[in-house]
């Protein structure tokens, strides 16, 4: 297993964790005025997880696997 | 009658649009069934987008953050932004590769060549079909109540068509609304199939998000501001902790984290992986569709939250956003405008599943087993309109006898079941020593268990086990099969580990 796709489950599993936000369960503070701190947090988490899958994009994405996926074989020549 | 010619006006363009696509169609089955595999990033993210979210989206956020408050969205939505793309990325792409690879156009092909074994296709076939119905169903009914609720009669104001519907009191009936649905997404699916299907989501997905947003930025302007907006919402809305049945427990919202897993199985997104130009297509989509789902989620959970403070407690949690733009928004061409936004919603998922239920009873079933030669690609394209018009047809009919049945109750149900599937895909792509015993285990364990707890919640409904989502203990029984099952079975062929696994 590539170092990178090792990272990106340990990240991943870390992101899972930090979704639970155990943190803010009870707390009401509004942010910028009109945003629950809550619903604020998982909003931010969103923008997290879309960074994080950019960053794997980059560092372990599956080349091989798309050169593979080109040599059809006979069979499927339903391309 | 102005909100009515606005969604006219929108289903005319859909059709239009849809339609233009056919303009560059190879006319042959690869196209019908995967557009060549010829779709490009931002389409691909369009259409993906537009297949995962449901008419849920917008008003099922809505009405659900009303009930429960602003966990709805660390619940729903969020963790969907993260194991859903974890799922385009882990099993989507590497089923492209292996579909492109093979040929195949469905689920099934590929679960039939990996376990080598026809038997398999015949076991998992019913399971995903009876999965995706109810889905069908909540879609078409759903789109029928929407336009119930605009037409019909508000307080001592007769409906919309006195006249003409006098049996609902003016209001367009259900067999009026699920026809003209059905017959628009049938018209452009028949005619163009997977190209159509996707150029239509796009195109209905971008209608969707707008509308959304457009709603929030009304409503909350009629409101004083999003700072006034909030301040009159109730406070135990405000935070996730249970209080008066809002708030969400702490073991819910971690084991709900195993329902976004089911577009790992879903048939019909499958379908719209395998029309991918090249892998590099799917970047985009597991990059924006987290940032997607936040577009769309955020203001509607806001919508709901706001609501608490000015409909009653008891109002109907699937009409919160209904009232609250017929409360606060008095332009009809605006009301028409965000009642499109639902049907589009409701319509970008409704094509696919009509598209791919047609491709698997043509593929999986009539041409299965070396069939495919006796037919011209004229013949395979024309089974597969057939078989698209006779489930549209047998969905239309099941729409109008179950109208007033709680079909919205099945739709936790349909996700847990393939959530709870997904095991037996990560087994079959990541796994080597899966065996075909190890597959069936997985697959008879997962429905025993997901049937147990189907009957224990009164069939249908939400339900947990001491908080713990059901799905969880189905996902786990599945994977606990998967694995004992195939460890104690003979290996599979060398000649199958050389046609799935690259080396």
């Amino acid at each position: 297993m590539k170092p990178a796709v090792l990272i990106a489950i340990v990240v991943f599993i870390v992101l899972a964790i930090l979704h639970q936000d155990v943190w803010n369960w009870d707390n009401a503070d509004l942010v910028f005025g009109f945003m629950p701190i809550g619903l604020a947090y998982h909003a931010g988490y969103s923008i997290v997880a879309a960074s994080f899958w950019a960053i794997v994009m980059k560092f372990a994405w599956p080349t091989r696997l798309e050169e593979w996926a080109d040599e059809t074989d006979d069979a499927a020549t339903n391309n | 009658m102005t909100p009515i010619i606005v969604i006219a006006i929108y289903l005319g363009a859909l059709l239009a649009f849809a339609l233009f696509s056919s303009r560059f169609s190879r006319g042959t089955s690869a196209d019908y069934f995967v557009a060549s595999r010829s779709i490009g990033p931002f389409m691909l993210l369009m259409s993906v987008f537009g297949t995962t979210m449901t008419a849920f989206a917008l008003v099922g956020s809505t009405g659900k953050a009303f009930q429960l408050g602003i966990g709805t969205y660390g619940l729903m939505a969020s963790s969907s932004g993260l194991i859903h793309a974890a799922c385009f990325l882990v099993i989507g792409i590497r089923l492209w590769a292996i579909g492109k690879r093979h040929g195949y156009v469905t689920q099934i092909q590929f679960f039939r060549g990996r376990f080598d074994s026809n038997a398999f296709g015949y076991l998992l076939f019913p399971i995903l079909v009876l999965l995706v119905i109810p889905y069908l169903l909540i879609g078409v009914i759903g789109a029928s109540k929407t336009m119930m609720g605009l037409t019909g009669p508000k307080g001592p104001n007769p409906g919309m068509f006195p006249e003409f519907f006098e049996s609902t009191g003016g209001a367009i009936p259900p067999e009026l609304t699920g026809a003209v649905i059905c017959l628009v997404v049938l018209c452009y699916v028949f005619a163009g199939g997977s190209r159509a299907a996707a150029w239509a989501n796009t195109f209905q997905t971008i209608v969707f998000m707008a509308m959304g947003i457009l709603a929030f930025t009304l409503i909350s302007n009629k409101l004083g501001g999003v700072g006034a907006a909030i301040e009159q919402a109730k406070a135990s809305h405000l935070v996730r902790t249970e209080s008066d049945h809002a708030g969400v427990s702490a073991i819910t919202f971690l084991t709900y984290m195993f329902i976004p897993l089911s577009v790992g199985m879903f048939p019909h997104l499958f379908q719209h992986w395998l029309t991918a130009r090249s892998a590099k297509a799917f970047k985009l989509t597991v990059i924006a569709h987290p940032i997607c789902i936040m577009i769309v989620w955020v203001p509607c959970v806001l919508i709901g939250i706001w609501a608490t403070g000015i409909l009653p407690p008891d109002a109907t949690p699937g009409a919160v956003l209904a009232m609250m733009v017929g409360k606060l928004i008095s332009s009809p061409i605006i009301v028409g405008m965000v009642t499109a936004g639902i049907l589009a919603a409701i319509m970008s998922s409704l094509d696919s599943q009509f598209l791919c239920l047609g491709t698997m009873f043509t593929n999986d079933i009539v041409l299965h087993g070396g069939k495919k030669n006796r037919f011209t690609d004229k013949q395979v394209i024309l089974m597969a309109r057939l078989f698209i018009v006779g489930i549209v047809t047998l969905t239309y009919i099941l729409s109008l006898v179950l109208f007033k049945q709680n079909v919205f109750d099945l739709a936790i149900w349909c996700f847990s079941g393939f959530a709870a599937l997904t095991p037996l895909v990560i087994a079959a792509l990541y796994w080597k020593r899966a065996t075909l015993p190890g597959a069936y285990a997985s697959v008879i364990a997962t429905t025993v268990t997901w049937f147990y707890f189907f009957k224990q919640s009164g069939y249908g409904g939400e339900y947990t086990v001491n908080g713990v989502m059901p799905v969880a203990y189905c996902w786990l029984a599945g994977a606990v099969a998967m694995i004992v099952v195939s460890l104690v079975t003979k290996p599979p062929s060398k000649q199958t580990i050389a046609k799935f696994f690259p080396s």
